[in-house]
């Protein structure tokens, strides 16, 4: 039996919307700026895992895995401007914490 | 020659423009040079133009000049035109050289006044009026004429405003002229209207009206002729509508001399002549005329008999002269009128203005009895005033000797009327001139001069317009020669004015009468103006056939010999009496007056006339105008206005209230609405980044459900 017959599709999208949730619930309930920047970051990553999986198991072309490649780089590179945003608002507000970044409140 | 008719009224009303307008700022000498110049070119031209009528023969005598197409409304055509005929020939020359007389008069006489240039414009304009009345050839160009002179008489009356009365008499003579006016008015539109129905001839010019004249029936005729004979008494201060005449006085004497004695009054006399055609068809209204006349001229004098400022008294023998041309014309005489009115012009502009050189020369006095013995200070004066006089009275060899007798002549022997009453009430008036004229010169110029004697009843009124307040007799002084010359120019005119007119029975030729017959020749069958002379004995038969044809011829030479030597005797006689009261047994008069108290206040106050008036009518309008003004304007219109301002104010307010309530309230709820939505809506805002995301994946899961549950 090949792997591709011994682990189905779906188990891939499982673990990758679990991955999602984790992500989305770090990224909604972290005070600290940076744990959600790691959140997107395994937002970004199940997407990845969804991409590959399909790629390899519904078609023989490998566009997945390419734009897998992309995402890696956006996040990256996203990272990198989301670090800087985050050094910004440290520098204002002598904190990382995303609570106190509220001017915009009425 | 036709082409420069127009010269003769224009030039005095350049002369008017200039000085009303500019003259301010001319200087005295120049304005003077203006004025007097214009009316002296005007005399010249007048007769050089009287000079060319001689030359033509006596039945084509008559120059028109067409300058200007006024109204041309279908077969109506209303010209500027003048025409000139001896009669109008006769008044341009009266006109412009008295005028230009009493111009040089003024010079001296008004020379300290601070508004010079406007007399003299006024003066001028009046000229130019007077002139458009004598030479128009049609009765509206008359009429504007007419109403310009009454317009100047009303200017120059008033000329010094300062003082209410005399503001107040130029009122009084401009509105009692205007109810004359309003019958003559009448007068012209009811012929206007009765000769174009009757004839189908539209005109008001007077060859055609003298050629159509007889299709009108004669009740309106007479009709006519009284309505224009209204507008005659306003003008010419007969009875009725004599009362501005005295009050006129107030203007300078100048003025009193040029217009209220040798002009402007004697204009209805000219148009009584110049419709001669109109009167002569109606007896009725020539009697009326010739009453009117002649006991104006008896009414007038009486009152004169008594008055004490020299000017009234002058003014009153006006009014009394005029009703001696009334009664030459009412008797159909008119050649016997205007002779007396261009005589008359001579001795009562030179007696105007000898009294202008008394009051002049005495500072200010006009009151006789506050005079006297002003013969050695003031000889000149004293000398033409005597000639004057004696010329009014009718002496013989004076001018107006021989004038007034035609009139009294023809007012006894006229076939058109002439009666033996009328002559007689004219007698009696001539005796009454005598009496009158010769008590003001001798009371003014004989006896014991009364002037230091007496406090100045009227100190500032009586203030001199030549600046002089002086009021004793070391003071009086004749007047300088630029008052004097006209005077002697005046007297010897006086003298020889009457020479024209020598009737035939005294040996003379009559040449004046003789000279305006065309004009007044009956005959209705003129063509173009030019009328065909009738002898005069035919002139009568082509009347009405009710006259006896030979009435004329009744009175015989002898007759006439024997009622002028009756006339002078009066006249002689009156003198004496006169001399008697004044100067023999001067405190005769005053025992007198106060025996005969009674009539004497009557005649001294006028016969109450101007009270009469007042009460009667003059009150009731004013109290007519107290009540539509203040009942009718003030009450109802007033009423009105204020009402419906109100109304306007209360439905103002009520669409406010709805403004205010509902539409700024629909305006203001919607703005509430939208700030509580806001303020809902702002809660959203937390600022916190969380929130956000959590709302974004909350819609985000909805959406899917959605997906799954509707599409799938």
């Amino acid at each position: 039996m090949t792997l591709l017959q011994a682990f189905p599709l779906h188990h891939y999208l499982i673990i990758s919307a679990i991955l999602f949730s984790l992500g989305l619930y770090i990224v909604l309930v972290r005070k600290n700026a940076v744990a959600i920047l790691m959140g997107i970051e395994l937002i970004l990553n199940s997407t990845n895992i969804n991409f590959v999986a399909f790629s390899r198991y519904a078609t023989q072309a490998i566009s997945g895995q390419v734009f897998a490649v992309f995402v890696i780089i956006l996040a990256a590179a996203e990272a990198a401007v989301a670090l800087a945003i985050i050094l910004n608002i440290y520098q204002n507000l002598k904190t990382v914490d995303v609570d106190e970044a509220n001017e915009l409140k009425h | 020659m036709e082409r420069y008719l127009w010269l003769i009224p224009l030039l005095p009303a350049i002369g008017a423009v200039i000085n009303l307008l500019i003259g301010r700022f001319l200087g005295k000498r120049l304005v003077s040079v203006i004025a007097c110049g214009t009316v002296l070119v005007s005399f010249i031209l007048s007769s050089i133009v009287l000079y060319h009528l001689l030359k033509l023969p006596s039945e084509n005598r008559l120059i028109r000049d067409i300058v200007y197409t006024w109204i041309n409304s279908g077969t109506l055509n209303i010209n500027l035109t003048f025409l000139i005929d001896p009669l109008s020939a006769i008044m341009i020359m009266v006109v412009t050289g008295v005028s230009f007389v009493i111009h040089v008069y003024s010079i001296g006489y008004m020379a300290n006044d601070k508004r010079y240039a406007r007399y003299f414009g006024f003066l001028n304009l009046f000229v130019f009026a007077m002139l458009l009345l004598v030479t128009g050839d049609n009765l509206l160009l008359m009429f504007v004429g007419w109403e310009g002179v009454g317009l100047c008489s009303y200017l120059l009356i008033g000329f010094w405003f300062e003082k209410k009365e005399n503001a107040i008499a130029g009122m009084k003579a401009f509105i009692v002229n205007r109810i004359g006016d309003f019958g003559f008015t009448l007068g012209i539109l009811l012929l206007f209207w009765s000769i174009g129905t009757a004839s189908g001839v539209w005109t008001i010019n007077f060859p055609e009206l003298r050629a159509h004249i007889n299709v009108i029936p004669p009740a309106t005729i007479t009709v006519i002729a009284i309505l224009l004979f209204i507008g005659a008494t306003g003008k010419s201060a007969q009875i009725p509508l004599y009362v501005w005449l005295p009050d006129a006085m107030a203007g300078p004497t100048p003025v009193s001399a040029l217009i209220h004695a040798a002009t402007m009054v004697t204009a209805g006399v000219y148009m009584i002549a110049r419709m001669n055609f109109l009167y002569i068809l109606s007896p009725t209204a020539m009697l009326i005329v010739a009453i009117v006349g002649v006991g104006t001229a008896v009414y007038a004098g009486t009152i004169g008999l008594v008055q004490n400022d020299i000017k009234k008294v002058l003014a009153y023998s006006t009014i009394s002269q005029l009703g001696y041309m009334f009664l030459g014309v009412g008797v159909g005489a008119f050649a016997a009128g205007i002779f007396h009115l261009m005589t008359h012009a001579f001795f009562k502009a030179l007696l105007f203005l000898g009294s202008g050189s008394v009051i002049h020369g005495t500072g200010g006095e006009q009151d006789i009895r506050k005079m006297g013995g002003l013969k050695k200070y003031m000889p000149i004066t004293f000398w033409t005033f005597l000639i004057g006089t004696l010329a009014i009275a009718g002496i013989p060899g004076l001018s107006g000797f021989f004038s007034k007798d035609e009139i009294l002549w023809k007012a006894f022997s006229s076939a058109h009327g002439g009666h033996w009453i009328l002559w007689l009430a004219g007698v009696l008036g001539a005796g009454l001139t005598a009496l009158y004229m010769f008590r003001l010169v001798f009371v003014t110029f004989f006896g014991e001069n009364r002037l230091a004697s007496g406090v100045m009843s009227h100190p500032d009124e009586y203030r001199d317009n030549a600046g002089h307040t002086t009021h004793d007799k070391s003071h009086i002084h004749e007047s300088p020669p630029v008052m004097t010359i006209p005077l002697i120019i005046l007297a010897i005119l006086s003298i020889i004015g009457g020479y024209v007119g020598i009737p035939a029975v005294l040996g003379g030729s009559n040449q004046i009468e003789h000279f305006m017959e065309p004009v007044f020749a009956s005959e209705s069958g003129c063509k173009n103006g030019v009328c065909p002379i009738e002898p005069p004995s035919n002139q009568l038969h082509s009347l009405t056939t009710t006259h006896e044809p030979s009435s004329a011829e009744h009175h015989s030479t002898t007759t006439e010999i024997l009622l002028m030597l009756i006339s002078v005797v009066v006249v002689l006689f009156s003198i004496f009496t006169a001399y008697y009261l004044y100067i023999k047994k001067s405190e005769l008069p005053a025992q007198i007056a106060q025996k005969f108290s009674g009539l004497y206040n009557l005649l001294l106050n006028k016969y109450y006339v101007d009270e009469i008036y007042q009460i009667i009518i003059v009150n009731n309008l004013l109290r007519l105008n107290n009540f539509l003004a203040h009942k009718i304007d003030l009450g109802m219109i007033d009423w009105l206005v204020d009402n419906s301002a109100r109304g306007t104010v209360r439905v103002s307010t009520d669409s406010g209230w709805v403004d205010y309530r509902l539409v700024d309230g629909a305006v203001n709820t919607t703005a509430q609405g939208v700030l509580v939505g806001g303020d809902a809506m702002r809660r959203t805002q937390t600022g916190l980044l969380k929130n956000y995301l959590a709302w974004a994946v909350g819609g985000t899961i909805v959406i899917i459900i959605c997906f799954l549950l509707f599409v799938i």
